[in-house]
């Protein structure tokens, strides 16, 4: 019975890596997902049946019914929600897994206080599934806009980096002395959560990408921590995985915005003080309607859309999609620039835009289009703002001086819908506003397009 | 740090197997187009519900009448699986939409 378990082990272990890496092309990337659910299905079957305990009626019952409960409503959550949620829903679904973990360990503790290796693993499935719990929690609620304020308590880097070290103090002391002490258990169980609420909690909205990663990253290795405790390799193997795809797209996130890990973490966007300097006068700035905007549109040849959240907010994706295939049946060669934090997850707007129909090879990633704009006769800026701000590249106190963006200013026009002249998510002004090759459609994106559409209609 | 070797030295296999998978996921994920970043994400972290197997194994080792290692092995089971069964199924649900051009 051992082996068969081994060997059922083994090929789920196999599933998950085969299946992670045919996620990785948009040809097969369906294919990878089921690979890999099906070695997650096997993995758990295996579990439960395939074993020489005696095990009383009453825990399997136990079992079966856990797992029908979850199945169940994870799958009614899965089909219900809106595309636009997706970030949300992955905190979520996140901040379970790490509860989970955190759970293995306040049951598994009491039996293994004598052997410092196992208690290790254990206190720190804890306080990584409890940090991960809370702070997805956290997560959840800015990114679905019921906590909508950036809390900022005063000197809260170094309250946090004295929990932490708090933290890791009293593991140390639970491991070395062995002590079984529920109430020390859930004293842990209790700063991790604790942490989590107040790592996340500072963190903006602009930076939620980054840490969604680092959270998805962490619920891996919280799993993998398990895997340790008890010697199965499959959830070490699968927890690895999660771990380092997490870390990649973290470390990509923060590269697309220009910070550094530490800086969203400890950090405030940019500052008070480096915002309240700039309120010099950037020129002035014209305006433009949606029958001149239809107009220049329709006899241009290559046109370059760049999506925003602020699309997706105002429910636009379908709109837009319209706006491409008129055009294109026109004859005009049009393409979708998607910067990598366009949306509230990494890659977030390129599912939103699929949602739409839209064929994911017209979506062009920044590196890939940055050296067409010269050719590009219009550029039409929806709902984006501050990955396209020339700032980035020329004014070095600005607090996105550095950050890779969208060169939207070496196009011949530039067409910017927004609905008013406020500042961005970051809050800096954006002097490609004022550029004389821009002209701003002022409105409600979904308006503005519909009425763009109508009138491409009527030339 | 004695007893961060004494670990290596007991669990060499556990360490080999640690240091590769961390090298696989890195060569697996590293190359993966921003296009899909969101299904990768929301695929691994059904992936990470594997710890189900530990909560299930915590049931299974638990005693029928320790009513709290059960429960706390119940939610953990529940959530577990709520992880993998949603999460498999939003990235399948995101990936149907994804069209290539005829």
């Amino acid at each position: 019975m051992g082996i068969l378990l081994n060997i059922i082990y083994l090929i789920a272990t196999v599933t998950f890596i085969v299946g992670l890496k045919m996620l990785g092309h948009p040809e097969t990337a369906k294919k990878g997902n089921l690979i890999a659910a099906a070695g997650m299905g096997l993995a758990i079957v295996g579990t439960v049946f395939v074993h020489e305990q005696q095990v009383s009626p009453l825990i399997y019952i136990l079992i079966g019914a856990a797992i029908l409960l979850g199945s169940i409503i994870g799958w009614l959550i899965a089909i219900k929600v809106e595309m636009t949620k997706m970030p949300e829903l992955v905190s979520l679904f996140n901040g379970f897994g790490g509860a989970s973990a955190a759970l293995i360990g306040l049951v598994e503790y009491g039996k293994n206080v004598n052997n410092a290796t196992q208690s290790t693993t254990i206190v720190s499935a804890i306080i990584i599934g409890a940090i991960t719990f809370s702070g997805s929690l956290i997560a959840w609620g800015k990114l679905n806009g019921s906590l909508k304020s950036v809390v900022r308590i005063p000197f809260y880097n170094i309250i946090n980096n004295i929990i932490i070290i708090g933290i890791v103090i009293f593991a140390t002391f639970m491991v070395a002395t062995g002590v079984d002490s529920k109430l020390l258990l859930y004293a842990l169980l209790a700063t991790g959560l604790i942490y989590g609420i107040l790592f996340v909690l500072p963190i903006g909205g602009a930076d939620m990408p980054v840490v969604i990663s680092l959270l998805n990253s962490l619920t891996g290795i919280a799993a993998a921590i398990t895997g340790i405790l008890y010697n199965n390799m499959v959830m070490l193997v699968g927890g690895i995985l999660v771990g380092s795809a997490g870390i990649i797209l973290t470390v990509a996130m923060c590269k697309a915005m220009n910070r550094t890990l530490g800086s969203v973490i400890f950090g405030a966007f940019g500052g008070a003080a480096a915002i309240a300097g700039e309120n010099k006068t950037l020129g002035s700035i014209k305006s433009t309607n949606p029958s001149d905007a239809a107009i220049m549109m329709n006899y241009a040849n290559n046109v370059v859309i760049v999506p925003g959240y602020g699309l997706a907010v105002a429910q636009a994706q379908h709109i837009i999609h319209e706006l491409e295939e008129l055009l294109t049946k026109k004859g005009v060669n049009v393409k979708y620039a998607i910067h990598p934090v366009a949306g509230r997850m990494p890659g977030h707007m390129n599912v939103l835009l699929a949602e739409s129909n839209v064929e994911y090879n017209m979506l062009v990633e920044m590196e890939d289009i940055n050296p067409q704009f010269g050719n590009t006769d219009i550029v039409l800026v929806v709902g984006a703002n501050d990955v396209v701000n020339p700032a980035a590249h020329n004014n070095p106190a600005s607090p996105i001086y550095g950050m890779p963006i969208l060169d939207v200013e070496n196009a011949k026009h530039i067409i910017v819908n927004k609905r008013s002249m406020n500042a961005g998510y970051a809050g800096i002004e954006n002097e490609l506003f004022y550029n004389s090759k821009t002209s701003m459609l002022f409105g409600d994106a979904k308006a503005a397009l519909t009425d763009l559409v109508a009138e491409l209609k009527n030339i | 740090m004695n007893e961060l070797l004494e670990f290596i030295e007991n669990n060499l296999q556990i360490t080999y197997i640690l240091i590769l998978a961390i090298f696989v996921g890195i060569e697996v994920i590293k190359s993966i187009p921003a296009v899909l970043h969101t299904p990768l994400m929301s695929g691994a972290n059904a992936l990470s519900g594997v710890v189900i197997v530990g909560a299930i194994l915590v049931m299974l080792h638990a005693d029928p009448t320790d009513y709290i290692a059960l429960s706390l092995g119940f939610v953990a089971v529940v959530l577990g699986v709520l992880n993998v069964v949603g999460g498999f199924a939003v990235t399948d649900r995101m990936l149907q939409m994804f069209k290539r051009k005829k």
